[in-house]
């Protein structure tokens, strides 16, 4: 199949990535290719298949009890945070 | 004389407990190693050498007052896609380039609680994503064997410090071949285990279905030794399968007389160079000498397991990835003119060009009309390959084949070219698919380069693995082969 250049847009856009005029002939090409190879799937007989999720039979994700485990550490985790004030995350405003 | 780095970790480990020499000495033996021989291999981002001496101090004083952890005082590597607690975690991205971890991943944690010392973090592809690692921000990590060859990836960098000798051991993620793959490329035992048998908390995520730790070590000794205190139920993972660890070295040295090999068919096919081949062919006979007998099976479907994990991964990573949205940690672009702007740019210019390529590939094919055609026909046809081999291990206790089609390759030779990449994975991806537990061996050489022969083993059987691999290792030197330079 062969993406256009407003296909490789949309899905930049939905996956919230920037590219560069330059980087987007390079991702119309590769990802053409890429959807090209993985249709050969589409020769695969999954009628009666059910998908698989998890790759060990019989395993469920667990539960565990709605406990609180874990002591405040938004100090220490906010260390690593680009902008902080007042013990808040800062992004640009959102509401005008 | 024999030097510190030519023992393997079993070794090293008798040697503290006999006080032959100190985890002092050994750390400091192994970090001047690294100052000398790192600049030129790129194999590590971050080197730790204060809090590993302070770690070896601590060692010696526990050996000393026979308290001591199993595996206290061994110099290990981390990759750098787990947390450590106050160190830089890059996972080999721009996106990380200032992220200290604020906890210790599990098994971090663990291989501290038994004594390990760590001495720094390993360069890896970014995000766990590459088969070369080229794709790593801190640039590409070069082959021990030979400067101008990559070492494989994504656990490049753990495989090029082992095989180096700048540490006994590395930890490895292994998500559809990078531990298994490395280890081939650079001539080391690189154990994948079961999906669920090591827990992946504080590992940071590419595919979480199919992400599994483990291990880059000498020999397949070692890598029990190290498996045995990596392994185990954690409520942390909600994925950790809670079932007993058994002593990997007690089964060792079990006789092979009368084990049954699967040889993949569909192994033998296609892309494989008849050099890797023949020393493949040369392993299998080692099993027939120790009474191992040989049956041909097929998994028909395994052809698909590249196309089928080239939808699973990148949507299970693009889904992974959105958490990197330059809030709350990681990179952020400068003067962002809104909301969306600074995720856009955060995330464009924080990432390299294959994790975007990645996370495109998986946006698409989870988006609205196209779910359905990819992403749930290659859940489908996962259940019909992991079938396959469920079928195969009715009939064998093990299979056997290569770990990759070549010995390795030149850097830059396929950084144009995603599909050709992608193709390295060809004989790994199956078991990441099936979540079952492999390994790769060293197995001779070929041009100076090492080739990998691959085991791969029903679910929780890594006892079987590792017992078939010791098998063969005391019958062959591969294992102890140091590459030129580095002896």
């Amino acid at each position: 199949m062969s993406l256009t250049d407003h296909d490789v847009k949309n899905i930049a856009h939905l996956a919230r990535l920037e590219l560069t005029e330059e980087q987007l002939p390079v991702y119309v090409d590769s990802l053409s290719k890429i959807f090209d190879f993985v249709a050969q799937l589409d020769a695969a007989d999954t009628a009666s298949v059910e998908p698989m999720a998890h790759p060990l039979a019989d395993q469920v994700q667990r539960m565990r009890p709605d406990e609180v485990l874990d002591s405040d550490q938004h100090a220490k985790y906010q260390r690593n945070a680009p902008r902080v004030e007042a013990d808040l995350y800062l992004v640009p405003k959102v509401i005008e | 004389m024999t030097e510190l780095h030519h023992l393997t970790l079993a070794e090293l480990n008798e040697g503290l407990r006999a006080r032959r020499f100190s985890s002092v000495e050994l750390t400091r033996h192994f970090l001047a190693r690294i100052e000398r021989l790192n600049p030129a291999l790129n194999a590590l981002i971050t080197v730790t050498a204060e809090q590993a001496l302070a770690a070896a101090h601590r060692a010696d004083e526990l050996l000393a007052s026979g308290e001591a952890g199993a595996l206290a005082g061994l110099p290990l590597v981390h990759k750098d896609i787990f947390c450590t607690d106050g160190v830089l975690t890059t996972c080999g991205s721009r996106m990380l380039s200032n992220f200290v971890a604020p906890y210790d991943a599990t098994i971090v944690e663990k291989l501290s609680q038994s004594g390990v010392v760590m001495l720094g973090k390993a360069n890896m592809d970014e995000f766990a994503m590459g088969s070369s690692n080229e794709t790593s921000f801190y640039g590409p990590v070069k082959n021990p064997w030979d400067l101008k060859k990559v070492p494989g990836g994504s656990s490049g960098g753990s495989a090029a410090a082992v095989a180096a000798r700048l540490a006994p051991v590395a930890t490895a993620t292994d998500t559809g071949g990078s531990i298994r793959q490395p280890a081939a490329l650079t001539g080391l035992t690189g154990l994948k285990p079961t999906y669920g048998r090591v827990s992946r908390y504080g590992m940071i995520a590419f595919a979480s279905s199919l992400d599994q730790a483990g291990t880059l070590t000498y020999t397949a000794k070692d890598a029990a030794l190290v498996l045995r205190d990596m392994a185990g139920f954690d409520p942390r993972d909600s994925t950790s399968v809670d079932t007993p660890v058994p002593d990997y070295l007690a089964t060792l040295d079990q006789p092979l007389a009368g084990l049954k090999i699967g040889l993949l068919k569909e192994f033998f096919e296609g892309g494989l160079e008849e050099s890797t081949a023949k020393l493949i062919r040369e392993a299998l006979q080692v099993y027939e000498r120790l009474g191992a007998k040989l049956v041909e099976v097929s998994l028909p479907n395994l052809p698909l397991s590249v196309p089928t994990y080239y939808v699973v991964a990148p949507a299970e990573c693009s889904s992974n990835l959105s958490r990197f949205d330059g809030v709350r940690f990681g990179y952020r672009c400068e003067n962002p003119k809104d909301l969306v702007d600074m995720y856009k740019r955060s995330r464009g210019e924080g990432f390299g060009a294959e994790v975007k390529r990645r996370i495109m590939t998986g946006t698409y094919v989870l988006s609205a009309g196209y779910y359905d055609a990819y992403y749930l026909r290659a859940q489908k046809v996962r259940r019909l390959i992991t079938d396959d081999f469920a079928r195969a291990f009715q009939q064998v206790d093990v299979l056997m084949g290569p770990t990759s089609p070549t010995p390795a390759f030149d850097i830059g030779a396929k950084v144009d070219d995603p599909i050709t990449m992608y193709l390295n994975d060809i004989y790994t991806i199956g078991a990441n698919l099936a979540g079952l537990p492999a390994l790769s061996i060293p197995c001779g050489t070929v041009g100076g380069l090492p080739v990998g022969l691959q085991i791969i083993g029903p679910h929780f059987a890594e006892a079987k693995l590792l017992n078939v691999a010791h098998g063969y290792q005391n019958e062959t030197p591969w294992h102890r082969a140091i590459p030129k330079g580095y002896e």
